[in-house]
């Protein structure tokens, strides 16, 4: 599903973010990567998503070299892959149905098709009574919701979390968490950039462990790390 | 293009344009004030080009032959004209034509000279055009020189004076519409820029989920074509009907040969075209312009 060989990511400043780094995820897998900040993990998944782009190496998505993509091709690569922020990133001015439908309006489809599949990823997230309210009317772990709904609303193949829990409190990351849980056993790729040793350890997944752009461990069913 | 898409591109756009409204102010008032100044210069050299054209149609020289002249002198004078190179149509018109000619212009007035036609004290004259009135000049010298002319007029200081003028005022003209254009093109895409930076959330947002920059970019097409619009409804009615105005007053009355203001109807409908084309070129292309940087992501 996603593979990368021997991908090395440099800065215009110099920093080098990833080194060397070759890994391969299956489609399905669920994926944590962890490590101290700076140890690469951001840039490690934005060059899956190409928000970045490797400097050296291959970064596969299905078999699809996406540094070499075209421009014009990206679009269509990010169709197939969702994609969620530690600070959510929605629209301020748009309600919570409003944030997902546009991600449909963005591919185009019938405004009939987004209404009936926005209320229903809204259901599976639990938000489908909060549908109309704004953003700053949704709590830190409501507005995640919507942002998760965002991200599967077409049915992604992978989604991608950078620090999802990042801004929640331990409660609300965990009912965050089972809906991560949830998207996985339909069958979606999960990789997720983590800081939350307690989530790691909790809920039992590959974890990949990153130090100065590479990886350091790689384990099923994971441990966080003993130095935490 | 889907209908839904282009709707939501339209509302898209409208929406815009309502909630960046101190934006939309700033460049619909640089499109206002670039069009206002452009639909003036426009008018100006629109006349003027008239103006231009009115001379190369009408400037032609009269070369009067001397009454003395015999038929073959005439024809031999006839001759040695028609072998320079620069006239493009001669006509000889005999003395009695020139007498119906005068009488005809003279409208009512006219009657006291058809006592005249027992003693037509006129002379025998040719009607000469050059390809360009820049060579009524040097023909109308060469042809002085020939034997059995009488005079050769051709209104030397009006011709040359109206010549020189026009070419200098449509240079002019046009290098301050251009200057203006760009001008504006320059404000709109400025202003737009400070609102992008505002929505440049929105736009990573968008390319986030798999938007093609076809499809950002569009919204703002339809921005700065409504700006353009709006821009363009004050420059309109003040052109327009300020020449609608100042023809009524002054149309015909302009005491400059050659020169008559183009008719009202049509041309205050095509200028009022055209500034609402330029409006709306110009909105889209600032816009337009604008967006691009924030697009390579």
């Amino acid at each position: 599903m996603i593979e990368m060989k021997n991908v090395h990511k440099e800065y215009s400043n110099g920093v080098i973010a990833v080194d060397d780094l070759s890994v391969n995820i299956d489609a399905g897998e669920f994926v944590y990567i962890v490590g101290a900040s700076g140890a690469g993990k951001s840039s490690f998944i934005k060059m899956m998503y190409r928000e970045e782009l490797a400097t050296k190496g291959d970064v596969l998505i299905e078999g699809k070299n996406v540094t070499d993509m075209k421009q014009k091709e990206v679009p269509f690569l990010r169709r197939n892959i969702g994609v969620i922020f530690q600070d959510f990133k929605l629209l301020p001015r748009l309600t919570a149905f409003e944030n997902v439908a546009f991600a449909l309006e963005v591919i185009e489809e019938s405004p009939k098709k987004i209404n009936k599949r926005v209320l229903e990823v809204l259901e599976m997230v639990g938000l489908k009574s909060k549908a109309r309210f704004l953003p700053n009317q949704l709590s830190g772990g409501e507005q995640q919701r919507v942002a998760i709904a965002r991200a599967i609303v077409n049915n992604p193949k992978v989604v991608i979390a950078d620090e999802p829990t990042g801004n929640l409190d331990p409660e609300t990351s965990w009912e965050i968490m089972q809906i991560f849980e949830e998207i996985n056993t339909r069958g979606t790729t999960i990789v997720m950039a983590t800081h939350s040793q307690e989530i790691v350890n909790k809920l039992r997944k590959r974890v990949i462990a990153m130090e100065n752009g590479q990886i350091v461990r790689d384990e099923h069913r994971g441990e966080y790390g003993y130095e935490a | 293009m889907k209908l839904s898409t282009m709707r939501r591109h339209v509302r898209e756009g409208t929406k815009n344009i309502v909630r960046n409204s101190w934006m939309t102010v700033a460049s619909v008032g640089a499109v206002t004030t670039t069009l206002v100044l452009v639909g003036i210069f426009l008018a100006l050299m629109f006349n003027l080009n008239q103006l231009a054209e009115n001379i190369e149609n009408e400037a032609q020289m009269k070369v009067y032959v001397e009454r003395t002249a015999e038929d073959q002198d005439i024809q031999a004078l006839e001759k040695q004209i028609n072998e320079i190179s620069e006239i493009s149509e001669m006509e000889f018109s005999s003395k009695e034509e020139e007498l119906e000619g005068l009488i005809s212009d003279m409208g009512e007035s006219g009657d006291q000279w058809e006592l005249f036609e027992q003693f037509n004290p006129l002379n025998d004259a040719f009607n000469i055009k050059t390809y360009e009135p820049e060579q009524l000049a040097g023909v109308a010298s060469q042809i002085e020189q020939m034997d059995n002319v009488e005079e050769v007029n051709y209104m030397k200081d009006v011709v040359d004076r109206l010549i020189a003028f026009n070419d200098i005022a449509r240079w002019i003209g046009i290098i301050f519409i251009g200057a203006l254009l760009l001008t504006a093109i320059f404000l709109i895409s400025n202003t737009i820029k400070m609102t992008i930076i505002a929505r440049q959330t929105e736009i990573g947002i968008m390319k986030l989920v798999g938007a093609k920059n076809s499809f950002i970019r569009w919204p703002f097409f339809v921005e700065g074509a409504l700006m353009g619009v709006l821009g363009s409804i004050i420059p309109i009615a003040v052109v327009a009907g300020g020449y609608f105005y100042l023809y009524n007053q002054f149309a015909n009355k302009i005491p400059i040969p050659f020169f008559e203001l183009l008719p009202a109807n049509p041309f205050i409908w095509q200028i009022s075209g055209i500034l609402l084309g330029i409006g709306v070129v110009i909105g889209i292309w600032g816009s337009v312009m604008s967006v691009r940087k924030f697009l390579r992501v």
